[in-house]
């Protein structure tokens, strides 16, 4: 904090000027005007997934023949159109990106937290746990991550109505492809200050390896762990929008997904191109805008990891 | 060499056995009655469901019932799937061409379509043209390979009325109607591969092009053409070829989803269509094949570092 002003003969002036956040976020917005976007279209997205329901003109099930003739091309009543069951797509693909995003979300949030657990103890104690964590990691990445996903599901997921479990567990298959990428960021960056002086500093002084870990090496390490986090989050779209489309994610008409949306109509492909278009357009935007979003942080927050994409 | 080789390959092995342990574990760990699930129904005969627990040897001890397993692997006898009783091996073994095929193809056009981007790119850096050429290649990394397959196949059906021949056939029957069959789903799975491998490309041949071997290829009056291509390329290789073999895993899950959309009998849809009916010996036996390929594929991609670059030895 700035030493409190001490009497002088001069007016008292303030020399460091005051950081002004908004300026400094405009700068970088400049700097970047890519990442400046990308950022506005993930906020926009955010916004949308949770105001689905008032923004909807229709609920994601509303089957309704009078009003969503079968298989309409996109108009002003319908902008997306209307799909097989007379169903209005606009309020589907609209409702469809919370789930899209929600389990893109929290599959980043599990990824990143067992990643950064494995990679803090094991770049933390190094030797034989280091050794095992690496072995475990190694066994992850010995399976084609989406071939993981669709195993794991296969098992504990054998009902696929929506719920808590079923977002928990489709979050999980694909947190746990998520999480050795993130251990092995941690872990190096753990490693490249586990020696400095302050860590060895709290060790002298008795503090013990959780609170070192927690509050020496962790504060120390976020810069990474954010930026590979905000990057993974366009995979775990991508991932999610698979799983759904490969019919393993969450399959409830009432909570539609945009990779179940474009299996559900894949007979009408054909005759109604917009079927086909819309959801996969949805997810493009959504991984794309996500992706140099995350890219532009890397850039600002941790350029040494511009290398390792 | 040989040490090192040794090394790796025990340390190889070692990972598949945990990942056969993993599998094995995994599919016992299945909640529910396995007749039940196999069956579809609530309410099974008794000596039906008997008869599937003695084929899949369920009452014997987990460690016999894992042994008895590891030793078929080893010997060539998968076990046989649930329902239609045919051989876990056979399904697979028959499936692996065409697979194969399709990942090779789509390799094939990610790396004729990587290395030009990429090395323009580099050579161009900060032009006009690596600007665009940088933008396409984000772009594009977020197209879902699955949504590509669709509009392949949507499109052209409706500017041209052009669809890809249904029904597949073995390249040695007709390779040009296989190939036509095959092109659509290689240039799907392959896109997004061949962008971050020209992303890579780019910022290793930038390295590379910093370095003192090219300023003295430059200065003994070497044509750029070759100080390019034989100087440059050849030693940005290593970090494309680690990004290819991480991506190698990408590659074998898109299979899944391309191979359900193209209606292709290969293994992704095998998987797919063993994991719907939950046919669970199949799946063990895909899963751990597909591991096997994944960690070969990397033992190899370690190994090739040494031709690449021969200032590395393995010790």
């Amino acid at each position: 904090m700035a030493a409190r002003a001490v009497p002088t003969p001069f007016a008292y002036t303030e020399l460091r000027r005051r950081p002004n956040r908004l300026a400094a976020l405009w700068r970088i917005a400049r700097k970047k005007p890519l990442g400046a976007i990308a950022c506005v279209i993930c906020l926009a997205l955010v916004f949308v997934a949770i105001g689905a329901d008032f923004l909807a003109p229709q609920a994601a099930d509303a089957v309704d023949p009078i009003k969503n003739p079968r298989l309409q091309a996109p108009s002003l009543s319908h902008p997306f159109g209307t799909d097989n069951l007379f169903r209005d797509m606009f309020s589907r693909v609209l409702i469809g990106s919370r789930i899209s995003l929600g389990i893109g979300f929290s599959a980043v949030a599990i990824g990143t937290l067992i990643g950064t657990a494995l990679g803090l103890i094991s770049g933390y104690f190094g030797g034989w746990v280091d050794m095992l964590v690496s072995r475990l990691v190694e066994v992850v990445l010995g399976f084609p991550p989406l071939v993981l996903a669709i195993f794991f599901l296969s098992i504990f997921l054998p009902d696929r109505s929506y719920g808590l479990r079923s977002f928990f567990l489709v979050s999980l298959a694909i947190g746990i492809i998520i999480a050795p990428t993130t251990a092995r960021i941690v872990r190096g960056s753990v490693l490249s200050i586990r020696n400095l002086q302050y860590v060895e500093a709290a060790e002298c002084i008795g503090n013990t390896p959780v609170r070192i870990m927690a509050r020496h090496v962790l504060p120390n390490v976020f810069a990474p762990i954010i930026v590979i986090a905000s990057i993974q989050i366009g995979n775990a779209i991508l991932a999610e929008a698979a799983l759904s489309f490969l019919s393993l994610g969450i399959n409830s008409a009432a909570h539609p997904s945009w990779g179940g949306m474009l299996q559900d109509m894949r007979q009408n492909w054909l005759e109604a191109w917009w079927t086909a278009v819309i959801p996969g357009t949805a997810i493009s935007i959504a991984v794309l805008a996500f992706n140099l979003f995350g890219d532009a942080l890397r850039d600002i927050l941790d350029p040494r990891l511009r290398q390792s994409s | 060499m040989g040490q090192y080789l040794a090394k790796r390959v025990i340390f190889s092995l070692l990972v598949l056995l945990i990942i056969s342990l993993t599998v094995f574990t995994a599919v016992r760990l299945i909640p529910g009655d396995v007749c039940k699930i196999v069956l579809n129904t609530p309410d099974v005969d008794e000596a039906q469901c008997q008869a599937i627990r003695d084929d899949l040897g369920l009452d014997e001890p987990v460690v016999t019932q894992y042994l008895t397993w590891m030793g078929g692997v080893l010997t060539g006898d998968w076990g046989t799937t649930i329902i239609s009783k045919r051989d876990v091996w056979t399904e697979i073994r028959t499936r692996i061409p065409l697979t194969l095929e399709l990942t090779l193809l789509s390799t094939t056009f990610a790396i004729l379509i990587a290395i030009p981007i990429g090395v323009i790119s580099a050579v161009k850096q900060d032009s006009p043209i690596d600007y665009v050429l940088r933008v396409l290649s984000i772009g594009w990394l977020s197209i879902p390979s699955f949504w590509l397959g669709t509009m392949l196949i949507v499109f052209p059906a409706r500017w041209w009325g052009y669809t890809p021949p249904v029904g597949y056939v073995d390249i040695w029957e007709d390779p040009l109607k296989n190939l036509e069959q095959l092109y659509l789903p290689a240039i799907s799975l392959g896109l997004a591969l061949s962008a971050s491998l020209a992303r890579v490309t780019r910022s290793a041949m930038l390295e590379v092009l910093r370095q003192d071997y090219i300023r003295t290829a430059r200065a003994k009056g070497l044509v750029e053409r070759l100080v390019i291509l034989k100087h440059a390329l050849k030693n940005s290789m290593i970090p494309v070829v680690t990004l290819f073999g991480l991506q190698v895993g990408v590659l074998l899950g898109g299979t899944v989803v391309l191979e359900n959309i193209y209606s292709l009998p290969g293994l992704g849809l095998l998987t797919f269509s063993s994991v719907t009916i939950k046919d669970y010996p199949q799946v063990q036996g895909l899963v751990l094949f597909f591991a096997t390929v994944l960690v070969t594929i990397n033992l190899l991609v370690d190994l090739s570092y040494a031709w690449f670059d021969p200032r590395i030895r393995y010790t």
